[in-house]
């Protein structure tokens, strides 16, 4: 095979080479931290998903080295590859800020806001969304859209007011499973996902839309109500499985297994499995082991620290990449302050992060 | 007497058989194309026209043919978008019930320039009985080894297929209608790739209007540098504009884009005045998509100007005071209109026809309407012209097709220039339900500012 070029691309003056083809999105994930922009339909392992939701929107201010012109508008990063020599802001464009802020205002207009009612808060990506790129008030004063909760199945309930349309699941569907039961009805602001007249979605793999959506629309159910994710802790663990690769994430609290999972990555999505191919699993290893004599624990996984689920985890943190220093070219940010030297309560010779437990107001005291 | 060049010959008793179309001089435009003309002399005759698309971009058809790919051994489509459903707009229906020979003879001639054995075109549901005269004149044409293998006997194969769409405006956006021509949902496709690389089934593709594919018999008959000095400018050659509204002859009229708005609305061989004897409110000049003008600013540009039907003159003043020749929808609103109801009907229609894949346009345009139908009803408050206007903006250039921008001018349009009404509607809750604002200001002389 022939060496693939490199291209150098520059994304919030951080400049990196990549190999022709690369996404932006892909290109700003590699440096990660703050300039990877938030994704909430693309999926790099489903294939032709992205640029529906607009929250990756970027500014490419310079085309390419051949053809430094700007784009004229902003474009969709995972969906855009990258040019030699193209210049890119995510977030050091007002541009981009303020589209991002329109975007996740449109993605909650019909969004219900049940989290405290809801199996995926505190690891849905429309919260963090909402919380890193939101505003804190709604200018929306209408009734918001409604659907009945439909069982696809036994397994899995569709809650389709929470909805946000990525068609991750309708990808994951098509490409996971062979027949074409699961798709979207209708257009516009009334469209939903449906099956084929709420057709029972037997197929061994159909469990893994549980995992792609961003969002509470998609459950597992036999995990409803049973927990709050950030009570329960992730454990890698695998067994052996003649139908998908075994490898999951056992989520525990005590000796208990609450839910079974595929192995996600920073970004939310299903990893590799050890034998290279995408991670996805069978519904039997997601549905059906759950008791930990069915499974071998390698131990527990690696959890990103913004995730609210580090709160009961300290082991195997990761801490995600520091960029924004480089972002402002060694500047310190203007904005951002000392908590130590404003704070009354937070002091600065107790680490939090060094406490072996969460935190308590005793620890203030000393 | 204006120049016509589609229309010509469209009321002559029986244009729609191939006897008596044939008998007029009907179908040498292919003749001299297969027969005297290379794709690339054909190519280059369009280029020459400086024909612009009719389906409401306005880009340049013989640059669009010049950027098709041409991958060895994969085949090659053209596909005329006859899907026309932007409110306002009713030309292609009119051109292909009337004269439907025009259409598949440019078809043909067309499908010959950019190597197309097999062409489509896809007419929206709702034009059933279209579908039927189409069919007739395919049926003629072949029987006349006009269509078909081996046309003329010059080896060239071509088919035309007439598929039905299934009710959507949305399908009327190439790729969506590609999409839809494919058998699938008509969600637009992310671009690039365009079509001209991967269009129908991964082949390059060209789609164009009707009206566009009309044009190029006439472009073949007289050569690209005679049509090009017909009108103005780089508004060439003669477009259909379908008139309706409140006014006196409502229609499709054929103009070479030389006359003045002013002409079109008020003389009698067009729409022939204001109906009612009522005054000029306003204007949608280019289809339901295209930026509302008040009557002051259409009849003169903002340096004073006289403004004319073309390209050029139309967008004159950029979205702050021009609008767009769009699909060519003129749509006339007299002084009993209301700015915030025909306003709050478009975005009804958006809201509607939103294809619902990317969240702007999905949850924009329904917010858009129930802010407007709140304040139409007597219910707005004075910040919701502000928010609309905001939400407009971040919708506008953030979708994936232009449907989000199509949908977002309209409103930009109405507050930009009709704010006034709006802020009545809002503060005279009770009176606006029972009158209009009427004609205030709107067609008052704007003043220009003279500089030495
Ligand atoms: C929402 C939407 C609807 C459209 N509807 C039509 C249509 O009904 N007919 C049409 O010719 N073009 C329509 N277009 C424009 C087409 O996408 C395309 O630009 C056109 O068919 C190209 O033909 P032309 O170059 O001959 O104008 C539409 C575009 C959008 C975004
Ligand atoms: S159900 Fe979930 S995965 Fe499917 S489209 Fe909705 S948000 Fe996306
Ligand atoms: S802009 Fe609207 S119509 Fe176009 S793709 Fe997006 S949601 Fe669909
Ligand atoms: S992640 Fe790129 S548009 Fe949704």
């Amino acid at each position: 095979m022939s060496e693939q070029p490199l291209f150098k691309v520059t994304i919030d003056n951080i400049t990196i080479e990549v190999p022709a083809g690369t996404t932006i999105l892909e290109a700003a994930r590699k440096i990660g931290g703050e300039v990877a922009p938030p994704t909430m339909c693309y999926y790099s392992k489903l294939k032709g998903s992205g640029g529906k939701c607009r929250t990756c929107l970027v500014e490419v201010s310079k085309g390419s080295e051949k053809d430094p012109r700007p784009m004229p508008k902003l474009v969709a990063s995972c969906r855009t590859t990258i040019m030699d020599g193209m210049e890119v802001k995510n977030i050091t464009s007002p541009k981009v800020l303020d589209a991002r802020a329109g975007v996740v205002e449109f993605l909650l207009l019909n969004h219900p806001l049940d989290c405290p009612i809801c199996d995926q808060a505190g690891e849905c990506h429309l919260q963090d969304l909402s919380y890193e790129h939101g505003k804190e008030k709604t200018r929306y004063e209408f009734q918001k859209r409604v659907f009945h909760k439909v069982d696809l199945g036994d397994k899995i309930q569709l809650h389709m007011t929470r909805c946000i349309l990525c068609y991750r699941c309708v990808f994951t569907a098509d490409q996971l499973t062979t027949n074409r039961e699961h798709g979207i009805l209708d257009r516009g602001d009334h469209s939903q996902i449906a099956t084929f007249i709420q057709k029972n979605l037997q197929n061994d793999f159909i469990g893994n839309v549980i995992d792609v959506c961003p969002v509470g629309a998609l459950t597992d159910k036999t995990f409803r109500f049973k927990n709050r994710v950030w009570f329960t802790k992730p454990v890698d663990a695998h067994r052996d499985c003649d139908k998908c690769c075994g490898e999951v994430q056992l989520w525990m609290r005590g000796d208990e297994v609450y839910r079974v999972t595929a192995r996600k990555d920073e970004w939310g999505e299903v990893k590799e499995s050890s034998k290279g191919s995408t991670g996805w699993i069978c519904n039997e290893c997601r549905f059906d082991k759950k008791k930990v004599s069915d499974w071998i624990i390698e131990g527990p996984s690696n959890i990103n620290r913004h995730s609210v689920i580090s709160q009961g985890h300290y082991v195997g943190l990761k801490k995600p990449n520091e960029t924004l220093s480089k972002v402002m070219q060694g500047r310190d940010p203007k904005l951002l302050m000392n908590i130590h030297e404003v704070s009354e309560v937070n002091k600065e010779n107790i680490q939090l992060s060094l406490l072996e437990r969460p935190a308590h107001s005793n620890d203030f005291n000393q | 007497m204006a120049v016509k060049l589609l229309l010509e010959k469209a009321h002559i008793e029986g244009i729609r058989s191939y006897e008596v179309y044939r008998r007029e001089g009907g179908y040498r435009s292919v003749e001299k194309a297969l027969k005297t003309m290379s794709p690339e002399n054909i190519v280059d005759e369009v280029k020459k026209s400086g024909l612009r698309g009719r389906g409401g971009a306005g880009f340049p058809a013989g640059m669009k043919w010049s950027f098709i790919a041409k991958p060895e051994g994969v085949p090659r489509h053209l596909v005329c978008n006859a899907d026309e459903s932007e409110p306002g707009t009713f030309k292609d229906r009119y051109l292909m019930e009337n004269i439907p020979h025009l259409l598949i003879e440019g078809l043909i001639v067309s499908s010959f320039a950019l190597g197309s054995n097999d062409t489509y075109i896809y007419i929206r549901g709702e034009y059933a009985w279209i579908v039927d005269i189409l069919e007739t004149a395919i049926n003629e044409a072949k029987a006349n080894g006009f269509v078909g293998n081996n046309i003329l006997g010059t080896g060239f194969n071509c088919n035309i297929h007439v598929q039905r769409g299934a009710g959507a405006y949305i399908c009327g956006e190439e790729t969506a209608l590609i999409e839809s021509l494919e058998g699938k949902r008509g969600n637009p496709r992310l671009k690039p790739p365009f079509p001209a690389v991967k269009g129908l089934w991964e082949r390059p593709t060209v789609v164009n209007n009707v009206e566009t594919l009309s044009a190029i018999v006439p472009i073949i008959n007289m050569g690209g540098e005679e049509y090009a000095k017909i009108g103005v400018g780089r508004s060439t050659g003669t477009k259909l504009i379908s008139a309706c509204g409140n006014i006196n002859q409502p229609g499709v009229y054929e103009i070479d884009m030389t006359i003045s708005v002013e002409e079109f609305i008020y003389s009698d061989e067009y729409c022939g005045g204001i109906a009612n004897g009522k005054r000029l409110k306003a204007c949608i000049p280019g289809g339901s998509s295209v930026p509302i003008l008040p009557a002051n600013l259409l009849l003169k540009t903002a340096k004073g100007e006289t403004r004319y039907m073309n390209y050029e003159s139309l967008s004159d003043g950029g979205f702050a005071t021009g609008s767009m020749m769009g699909s060519g929808g003129f749509i006339v609103l007299d002084e009993d209109q209301c700015i915030v109801k025909n306003t709050l009907t478009l975005a009804r229609f958006y809201r509607h026809e939103s294809c619902g894949q990317c969240s702007p346009c999905r949850e924009g345009t329904g917010w858009m309407e129930k802010i407007l139908h709140n304040i139409e009803y007597g219910k707005g408050k004075i910040s919701d012209i502000d928010l609309l206007w905001d939400i407009q903006s971040k919708i506008e250039g953030n979708t994936i097709c232009p449907l989000g921008d199509a949908a977002a001018w309209p409103v930009a349009a109405a507050i930009r220039h009709f704010r006034d009404e709006f802020a009545w509607h809002v503060n005279h809750p009770d009176e606006s339900q029972k009158r209009n604002f009427g004609l205030a200001h709107y067609a008052d002389p704007i003043y220009v500012p003279v500089t030495a």
